[in-house]
């Protein structure tokens, strides 16, 4: 076998620090919903500057954990981001489109129940998880 | 676009795995570019053709 000049052998090292890395902040960023969401109730009552120190905390690991996703697809090779950055504008796109709509469903009392960001998120979760299943599919 | 990339990886006895680390992409990128899934871009082309000591041209073909 003829030899090959390796540029690095520690790619797959590498994309494993930055994910878990991402998994970290992620963690972090879902505790600290929590706490600002169930923390006046359970622990510190209606403190508005704990509750305003508790918020600039989540927003502030929030903006931790956007910079660690940045850092985990820059370390991907570019096929794997036209995959990701696909996805994510299908995602987006839909959120904007499905948001608006899920929000003239409430506003016109078409559902009998307020329409919540949550079901957004979840819309955004559902469709980056099945676009990436589906472009990484269509590279195979 | 068409290329020769698995005919001259081939020749040399490489894996997938070995020419993926050589180029620092993965294997599913080097998967896709041979079974013209994918075109790369212009600089993972020249780190191909610089690896293989070939010209672009000799290497990948644009002709549908």
């Amino acid at each position: 076998m003829n030899s090959i000049k390796g540029k690095s052998g520690d790619r797959e090292k590498r994309i494993r620090a930055k994910t878990v890395s991402l998994a970290i902040w992620t963690t972090l960023w879902v505790l600290s919903v929590a706490l600002a969401a169930f923390g006046h109730e359970l622990f510190w009552g209606s403190n508005n500057l704990v509750n305003i120190l508790v918020i600039l905390l989540n927003f502030g690991i929030g903006i931790g954990m956007i910079m660690a996703n940045i850092n985990n697809l820059r370390e991907m090779d570019e096929m794997v981001q036209k995959v990701h950055l696909e996805a994510m504008g299908i995602s987006l796109g839909l959120a904007v489109v499905g948001g608006i709509s899920y929000s003239m469903l409430d506003a016109t009392n078409v559902i009998p129940f307020d329409a919540e960001i949550a079901g957004v998120i979840t819309l955004i979760g559902l469709s980056y998880f099945i676009s990436l299943l589906i472009n990484l599919r269509r590279y195979q | 676009m068409k290329n020769r990339l698995k005919v001259l990886r081939a020749e040399r006895d490489w894996t997938q795995a070995d020419l993926a680390t050589a180029l620092d992409v993965s294997r599913q990128t080097v998967n896709a570019i041979e079974n013209g899934k994918y075109d790369p871009s212009l600089p993972l082309a020249f780190s191909i053709a610089r690896l293989f000591e070939m010209q672009i041209e000799e290497i990948f073909d644009d002709e549908e």
